[in-house]
């Protein structure tokens, strides 16, 4: 299989053309949590520049998110009675986000470790706290009400949040979605995959790896660090946008810091640095407590006789001791860079 | 001989202690300067001085004639000097390839644009790093350790590694921090020739070192300091018998108490 990347590359696309239907098969649901994982992934990958790449500890990830998902909010609804095309919102959302991740970037440039991540923890609070609040004296962002009947996402004329008949066959408006969404993240892969193998990607790790010894090769830390929190931020900002159009509505509460460290669980649980232990990553945390919430409680019942655990705190549980498990026996995550591995490889070649 | 780098009354405070009290100096081009002293006289400090890692209370650097920016470290290694740390500061987690590459980072261009986009310019400059890179390694002697993770590395390697880093920066001035510190005889002579081969190839060198022996073998003039003074600057046979420099080395003789 390795010695053929094409045929890998055909497989990898068929497989991400046929899993919906695979899913599809346990119900429409199942699509649904598909979609949202795959927004994750987005996240994870984007919080991967900064947290695994440049190694800067940030809390406040889903700030971007929140920032991307009310631009598209705010230039696709009746809420300003605007709305504007996707291809134009979404570049936007990236745009915005990223100048906002600088924005958070330029105070916290002289920080490291326990001290950048208390400010960035702040910074996504802040951002939230915002959202919730700019409803008065001038109503903007509709406060904790959120905004509601928000465009869905429309490509070349076809709305994807309807039903699709293609040659006599119902394609559901969440499969649509998974394509756009999967396109998008395969987009995100390449461009994240691009930048680690660059001169921009070596500074990142150079600046994680030692600071002082990157300035004296030269290398400008302020503008690199900057770059590395607008970048990871525009990709945040970009899956914000879909987010919106997908859900059609948007409010201050999901962008809670309990999903800023969600993302960061990603990442860290797939492997900091490694894009494919990051997609991993996203993909276990998206879809694991899913299926726990539909098997909860019938395992419980089959056991016990009856429901002794409520699933939602049963989650919570179960996931603090993976987090702990992973710590103590994967640190570097589950799936880490194979760096020993290219090391071998170079040799050979 | 003109000068390449001139430091004229470099003082340099932390709290009480005055670590250095007006240090001037020139470093000629193409020659290596060497600067000794017992420990705690300051060397460390004037070098973190010089390459911007420490803001300096007073005093001017100028390379060639330009005068150094104040406490911006990659700007000075831009400007041509380059060095090396006294505690090895390597990329562990990067082989020993990119840890060169990285120092090609002040010599190139490409951007974020050209790194998603491909580009021909990106490719053909990231083929040209690597490349350059390669000759780095093979020239400081560790060619075969070229996949390499930093960490594996063996101590003399280590300091192998990062003067090709250094050198992969295409400085005029390159400032060694004690490069043989913790290496065995042979290890020290292959240093020297390594230095002088270096010295062959047209770089100035700025030389701490401890081991006088190699100090004094190889340098073209050394200056001492002591507490934060410069105590004597001179050719090394002279240096060798300034009194000045006995004393601060060995404390005052039998005779002269």
């Amino acid at each position: 299989m390795k010695r053929y990347p094409q045929l890998r590359m055909l497989a990898t696309i068929a497989l991400l053309l046929l899993l919906p239907f695979a899913v599809g098969t346990m119900g429409n649901a199942w699509v649904r949590i598909l979609d949202f994982a795959l927004l994750y992934i987005m996240l994870a990958l984007g919080l991967n520049i900064v947290v695994g790449f440049a190694g800067l500890l940030d809390l406040g990830y889903i700030a971007f998110y929140g920032v991307g998902a009310y631009t598209y909010a705010l230039l696709a609804s009746p809420q300003f009675g605007v709305h504007w095309p996707v291809w134009l919102i979404l570049p936007l959302c990236a745009a915005i986000a990223g100048l906002f991740g600088a924005l958070l970037g330029a105070p916290t440039l002289r920080l490291r470790g326990d001290y950048l991540a208390i400010v960035t923890l702040g910074f996504g609070e802040i951002i939230r706290i915002f959202l919730n609040n700019l409803n008065s004296p001038v109503n903007i962002t509709n406060g904790p009400q959120g905004i509601a009947s928000i465009d869905p996402i429309a490509v070349a004329g076809v709305s994807l949040s309807r039903t699709l008949n293609v040659f006599g066959f119902e394609v559901h408006g969440l499969y649509l979605y998974y394509y756009l969404f999967a396109f998008v993240a395969l987009l995100i892969v390449v461009v994240s995959a691009r930048l680690q193998d660059s001169r921009i990607g070596r500074a990142w790790v150079a600046i994680r790896e030692d600071e002082v010894a990157a300035k004296a090769c030269g290398i400008n830390t302020r503008n690199v660090k900057l770059l590395a929190f607008a970048m990871g931020a525009s990709f945040g900002g970009v899956a914000g946008g879909l987010f919106a159009g997908f859900q059609g509505f948007v409010s201050p509460e999901s962008f809670s810091l309990l999903e800023s460290i969600m993302v960061l669980c990603m990442v860290v649980i797939g492997g900091m640095g490694h894009i494919g232990g990051v997609i991993f990553g996203g993909l276990l945390l998206a879809v694991m407590p899913e299926i726990f919430r539909y098997s909860a409680v019938p395992a419980q019942q089959a056991l016990f006789g009856k429901v002794v655990i409520d699933p939602e705190s049963l989650r919570m549980l179960l996931f603090g001791l993976a987090l702990i498990v992973v710590m103590l026996y994967r640190p570097a995550g589950l799936w880490p860079e194979p760096r020993h591995r290219r090391e071998l490889a170079g040799k050979k070649s | 001989m003109s000068c390449l780098l001139e430091a004229r009354g470099i003082s340099k405070q932390f709290g009480g202690v005055q670590a250095l009290q007006d240090v001037s100096l020139t470093i000629n081009h193409g020659e290596i300067y060497g600067l000794i002293g017992p420990n705690g006289a300051g060397k460390t400090t004037f070098f973190n001085v010089l390459t911007g890692l420490y803001a300096r209370d007073a005093g001017e650097v100028s390379l060639d004639g330009k005068p150094l920016p104040l406490g911006k470290p990659h700007a000075i290694s831009i400007a041509g000097f380059a060095r090396t740390f006294q505690n090895i500061r390597l990329f562990a987690n990067m082989t020993a390839l990119e840890n060169v590459m990285v120092g090609r980072h002040a010599r190139t261009a490409s951007g974020v644009i050209g790194a998603i986009l491909r580009t021909a310019a990106a490719r053909g400059e990231e083929q040209a790093i690597r490349r350059r890179a390669e000759e780095l390694l093979h020239y400081v002697g560790i060619g075969d350790r070229t996949h390499d993770l930093a960490r594996h590395l063996s101590y003399g390697d280590q300091r192998r590694l990062e003067i090709a880093r250094a050198l992969a920066t295409e400085p005029r001035l390159l400032a060694l921090d004690e490069p043989a510190a913790g290496m065995n005889a042979s290890e020290t002579a292959a240093l020297r020739t390594l230095i002088e081969g270096l010295r062959a190839d047209g770089i100035t060198i700025l030389l701490i070192e401890h081991d006088v022996k190699l100090v004094m073998g190889l340098c073209d003039r050394v200056a001492v300091l002591d507490y934060g003074r410069k105590i004597a600057e001179d050719v090394p046979e002279q240096v060798r018998r300034n009194p000045a420099v006995i004393e601060a080395y060995l404390g005052v003789g039998v005779g002269a108490a």
